[in-house]
Parts: C-alpha cells; sequence; structure tokens
C-alpha cells in the first residue's frame, strides 16, 4: 500500500513531464503554424489546414480560444497568427507591431420561433431589433411590427428576447449593426464582445441561443447562418441601409462584402455591418488574422502565409460548403499585396 | 474500518531498527499530504486574492454590493451572481434534503431488504452523471416541462398571494432560479442520501428496538433516536451537497439563463458566480473584465467559507444545546 501511494504520483509527475517534452519537441519542428483566437472561424479554418496538409503544405495547429485570448497570444509572441471578429484599430496594431487582413465572412441572422409563422415571412427593422433588445418593444402584435407585417398573424404574446451569455464575435458585430442603426442604443448598452442587455436571456455559444430560441414560444433570437440552415430555423429578414428587405443568404453576405469601402480601410480596420449595397445583408461578420509585421521565426511567418494565400485562392468551395462566404476576388488582391508590403 | 484496523495491528511486527524508520517515514508522508491540501488551498485563496486585486482596488466594496455588471462601460459589480449561487444552492437544499433523508430512512429501515441493494446503487450512480448531462437534460427536457406545466401554475395559484407573490411572478419560460434550483437538488441528492444511508444503518439496533418496544411510531424512531443520534454527519453530508451546488458550473449555466438582472421572482433568469465565470472567461480581454473575474472566483471561496463556517457554529450550538458532542 505505502508503495503504491509514492508510485502513483510519481508516475503522473513522469508522465505529465514526458507530455511536456514532446510538445516543446514538436512544437520546434518549423514545420508546424500554431493560432489561436476566434471560435467563429474554427470550422472553416479546421477545414482549410486539413485539406492544405493533404497536399503537401505545413501542418496547421489552430486552437480556438476565443478572440481575446487569440489577441493577445499574438501579442505575446505565443502563436505565429491570432484570429479576430472584431478588427483592431491601426495605432493598436502600430503599437504591437502587427499586420491584419479578412479571411472569411459570415452572416448573423435573426432567428424567431412564433407558432405557425414560415422562414423569411416576417419582416424587421434594424431600429425595431434594437427596440425590441432593449425591452422597448415588448409584444408580437406591437402596431410597429404589424405596420412592417401586414397580413402576417403575430400572437399577442410578449417577445421571449435571447441574447448570448458569452463574450463572443457574433455579439461584437451584432451589435455593432444596433449601435449604428439605433442612437438610443448607442448612448445605451453600446457595442461590444458583451454588453449589459437590457431584457432577455442568456444562451452559452451559438448553440445555446439556438436552442433557447427552440424552446421558447415566441422567441427572437440571433446566431450565425451556419445555426441557421443546419438547424432549419425560422428567419426574419432585415431591411438594409438601401431600403430593401433582404433575406440572410451566401448572395446577399456577398453583395455585403463587395459594397463595402475595403479600398480605404486602413489595415482592414473595418466592420462590415449596415453595408451600402441594394441587395447587402446588414448584419456581416468578418474573421480577421493578425500576424506579427517582423516574425521571430520566418519560416513558419512564411508557412503560415503560404496557407492563408492557399485558403483565399483555393478555399471557396470549402467555405461554401460550411456555410460561410468566401472574400471577392478584388479582396483577395489587395489582402495579397497588403501581406508582401507588411508581412516581411 | 474497525475490523481493517485491528487486521493491521495484528500484523505489524515486533519494532524493528528499520521498522521505526519507515514508520516515522510513513508519518511524514501523511502529514506532508494533509498539510499540502491547506497549502494549495491558501495558495489558491491568494492567488485569486491577487488575480483580482485589480477589481477590488477600482470598485472596493462596491464590486460586493453594485448591481451592475456593464462590459462596455467598465462597470462590474458581483452582487448579481452571489444573489442567483445562494438563492439556487437554497432551492437545491430545500428540495435534496428531505427527499435525501427520506430515501436513506427507506433504505435502511423500511424498504425489503432485497430492493435495498439496487437502489443504493442506483442512487449513487446519480453521482456519476456528468454535470453536463444534467445541463442539457434541463435545458430540453426539463426546462420546457417546467414551462408548459409547473410554472404557469405557480404564477396563477402562488402569484397573486401576499409576500410570496412577487417570488413566483413574471412569464413561465422554464428558464431561470427556481428550475436551475431544482436541477441543482437532483444533483447534490445522492451525495447527501448515499452519507445520509451510512450513519442510519450505523445507528445501534438496542437504541431503535427499544424505542419500538416504547411503542414509537416509525416518525418517532426517526426523529427522536436516529437524526438525534447521526446529527452531526447529516449535517455534514448536507453542506457536503451544498459544497456541491454553490460551486456547479454546466448544469447551471444551461438553465440560469445567464442575465445580470436582479429579480425577485424565482421563475426569471438569473446569473451564478460559477456560471459568469465559464461563460465570460474566453472574451475577457481588458485587464479590469479579466481581474472581476478573478475576484468573482474570489468571492465565491468566501461565500463558501462563510456558509461552512455558518454550518460549524451551528453544528456547535447543537450539540451544547443537547449536551453531547460527537
Amino acid at each position: 500500500m505505502n508503495r503504491m501511494l509514492i508510485a502513483l504520483p510519481l508516475a503522473a509527475l513522469l508522465v505529465a513531464c514526458n507530455s511536456n517534452a514532446g510538445k516543446q519537441g514538436s512544437a520546434g519542428q518549423s514545420a508546424q503554424v500554431t493560432g489561436a483566437g476566434s471560435t467563429f472561424v474554427y470550422p472553416v479554418l479546421s477545414a482549410w489546414a486539413a485539406d492544405y496538409q493533404k497536399q503537401g503544405g505545413a501542418l496547421i495547429n489552430y486552437q480556438s480560444i476565443g478572440s481575446g485570448g487569440g489577441i493577445s497570444q499574438v501579442k505575446a509572441g505565443t502563436v505565429d497568427f491570432g484570429a479576430t471578429d472584431q478588427p483592431l484599430a491601426s495605432d493598436d496594431l502600430a503599437k504591437s507591431n502587427l499586420a491584419q487582413f479578412p479571411v472569411v465572412i459570415g452572416g448573423i441572422v435573426a432567428v424567431v420561433n412564433v407558432p405557425g409563422l414560415e422562414a423569411g415571412k416576417l419582416k424587421l427593422t434594424g431600429p425595431l431589433l434594437a427596440d425590441i433588445y432593449a425591452g422597448k418593444v415588448k409584444s408580437w402584435n406591437d402596431p410597429v411590427i404589424a405596420k412592417l407585417n401586414p397580413g402576417v398573424t403575430l400572437p399577442g404574446a410578449n417577445v421571449a428576447v435571447v441574447h448570448r451569455s458569452d463574450g463572443s464575435g457574433t455579439t461584437f458585430n451584432f451589435t455593432h449593426y444596433l449601435a449604428q442603426v439605433s442612437p438610443t442604443w448607442k448612448s445605451g448598452p453600446g457595442e461590444g464582445k458583451t454588453v449589459n442587455w437590457p431584457t432577455g436571456v442568456g444562451g452559452k455559444g451559438n448553440e445555446g441561443v439556438a436552442a433557447y430560441v427552440k424552446q421558447l414560444p415566441n422567441a427572437l433570437g440571433y446566431v450565425e447562418y451556419a445555426y441557421v440552415i443546419q438547424n432549419k430555423m425560422t428567419y426574419a429578414q432585415l431591411q438594409n441601409s438601401a431600403g430593401t428587405f433582404v433575406s440572410p443568404s451566401a448572395d446577399s453576405f456577398s453583395a455585403a462584402a463587395e459594397s463595402a469601402d475595403w479600398k480605404n480601410a486602413k489595415d482592414f480596420n473595418l466592420v462590415m455591418t449596415n453595408a451600402p449595397g441594394q441587395n447587402a445583408y446588414p448584419i456581416t461578420a468578418t474573421t480577421f488574422i493578425l500576424m506579427p509585421k517582423q516574425p521571430k521565426d520566418k519560416a513558419k511567418s512564411d508557412a503560415a502565409i503560404a496557407f492563408f494565400k492557399n485558403a483565399l485562392e483555393k478555399g471557396q468551395d470549402q467555405a461554401k460548403k460550411l456555410d460561410y462566404v468566401p472574400l471577392p476576388a478584388a479582396l483577395v488582391q489587395q489582402i495579397e499585396s497588403y501581406i508582401s508590403t507588411n508581412v516581411k | 474500518m474497525n475490523a481493517s484496523l485491528a487486521d493491521t495491528a495484528d500484523l505489524v511486527p515486533p519494532m524493528r531498527k528499520s521498522g521505526v524508520g519507515a514508520d516515522r517515514a510513513f508519518q511524514w508522508i501523511t502529514a506532508g499530504a494533509a498539510w499540502l491540501v491547506l497549502l494549495l488551498l491558501g495558495g489558491v485563496a491568494v492567488a485569486m486574492a491577487w488575480g483580482g486585486r485589480l477589481a477590488f482596488q477600482t470598485f472596493g466594496w462596491g464590486f460586493v454590493t453594485g448591481k451592475d455588471w456593464d462590459v462596455v462601460a467598465g462597470k462590474f459589480g458581483a452582487f448579481v451572481p452571489i444573489y442567483g449561487t445562494l438563492v439556487t444552492s437554497a432551492i437545491a437544499l430545500i428540495i435534496a434534503v428531505p427527499v435525501s433523508i427520506g430515501i436513506a430512512l427507506f433504505l435502511t429501515d423500511i424498504a425489503p431488504r432485497w430492493s435495498r441493494g439496487p437502489i443504493a446503487i442506483a442512487i449513487e450512480l446519480l453521482a456519476a452523471i456528468p454535470s453536463i448531462i444534467y445541463g442539457m437534460w434541463g435545458l430540453f427536457i426539463f426546462a420546457p416541462f417546467m414551462a408548459a406545466h409547473v410554472e404557469p401554475w405557480l404564477g396563477n395559484h402562488l402569484g397573486n398571494k401576499m409576500l410570496i407573490g412577487p417570488l413566483f411572478s413574471g412569464p413561465p419560460i422554464g428558464i431561470g432560479m427556481l428550475t436551475a434550483g431544482i436541477v441543482l437538488g437532483i444533483m447534490v441528492i445522492p451525495f447527501i442520501a448515499s452519507v445520509a444511508r451510512e450513519v442510519f444503518s450505523a445507528v445501534p439496533a438496542p437504541l431503535k428496538e427499544s424505542a419500538v418496544a416504547l411503542g414509537s411510531t416509525r416518525w418517532e424512531i426517526l426523529s427522536r433516536v436516529t437524526l438525534p443520534y447521526t446529527r452531526s454527519a447529516v449535517i455534514g453530508a448536507v453542506f457536503l451537497g451544498l459544497g456541491r451546488a454553490l460551486g456547479e458550473t454546466m448544469a447551471v449555466t444551461f438553465v440560469l439563463g445567464n442575465a445580470h438582472d436582479l429579480s425577485a421572482s424565482l421563475l426569471m433568469p438569473s446569473n451564478s458566480i460559477a456560471a459568469a465565470i465559464a461563460n465570460e472567461f474566453t472574451e475577457a480581454d481588458t485587464d479590469l473584465y479579466r481581474s472581476s473575474l478573478i475576484a468573482l472566483g474570489f468571492l465565491l471561496f468566501v461565500v463558501t467559507f462563510i456558509v461552512l463556517t455558518i454550518a460549524k457554529l451551528l453544528l456547535l450550538r447543537l450539540n451544547r444545546q443537547f449536551g453531547r458532542t460527537n
């Protein structure tokens, strides 16, 4: 018994040492690129990484620890690239000597659970969405909603508002949009990865919000486009800044990406919500990659750049399959010239 | 336990020189193990207080009493999560304690002998279910049931009563403090029930037999013999369960609603300390935000410590009142 008591912790220690040594050893190989950050981009990034490795490219090891973690790790130099859903401002980038560029676009969709209501039949405007999330418009048969939706029967029940409980880029883009279209939202809860929600319940992750919306009758929530497709949820049309009501779809997200003013955005510091195009969907989310301008390990940095070039040029199909929207060709060109001038 | 001690006593050979050394080494090892726990506990407390110092410096006592949790404005107050943690744990205990004692009593005194083993094992298996499973069950099955059947009834029958009315008013959405408390209650039942069963079966048979001989009913045996005899162990079990309820994270996150709103109604969503940390840590990207979350962890530590201290004091008082210690 005595011997066992001593032997067990010793064995555990040995195992721990070994695994540490293993990690250090493999990180030392120049072919492996490590990245960390946004959970939003994880599915497509890991699919790209698998494809890239099959083609004989470097091994990409991406940890989806959240945008905040990705930013701090790339600033600390512990990873070769970071990924964030909220772009950094140019002065912040300059201070940490980082380069920034977008890789993929997705949409954020208002989803509802009103008995008898079909997908795409409900029309909402940005200011109305802000008022519902602020708790000012409480009931589904509110005159403002009724005026937008003639011929749609809506219950007299209260809107069960659902938002994210965890900090997330999805929330950042959603609240950024609300703040743009509603002055009271801007001065009230404001924009951020977590805000002080005036009302509603919080679900953890997109899957949590999707589950709450499906569970609660008369619920309204916001989730990423992929969840709408995969769970066959009832989505609402949104009015864009050109006045058109648009359904969320790959086409309307692309329209937003094309109409956004990327040319004049220094370091691609642009949040694409409320894009001006005629058919542009108003709430889109973009994931940005952060890389050091003067990397410590040139070989790894080059491997990462080669990977992202490959993904931007050849990864469109994979992205579409996973319900993301690839970047427009003009933007990809702009990114490639940005990388070649900025990352040494 | 007693038997195994006696066995080892028989096995110990007459003292040899090397035996003395080994014995002393063993003593050191066990002492080290015990002190290590204290050291770790102290270390964790200090580390969390240090990590949360920015929040405590910035807000002072306002961090404990503040009701705002506004990340955008950088204002953090822990009152809502503390309140949510205490209320859900209290609901859990109100449900779990009577049920657990009932289970334990049934298994030791009332159940047919053949059924005791299977039921006891089933209860202990409940403790082995991972908390995330309770959370998913709570969200997908229990919350809709509460929303459709229990909460409308509560709202209609109790929502308009004096005093307790505000506790049961509000829309029946199925997600909130009451649902979280009930799920927590189910989660802590096995902890309390299995300890209570152990100690109930350790009550000497002659004591109970004498009570029966005096014409006691089953209730009288429980309240006058079994519970007083096992009081400290049962209270210990209750606080083991309470400790688990206070710190439970995943299951609560799923069904509590995670909203930093203060509401008297048990049907409304709230937040708990552990759930807030689990939800928000990944994207806490300012120093103050991160520090506030670590400070929340420290407060959970403090809350648990205070609750356990009160329990110990209560036990001491009870023992003095009844003039015995065990």
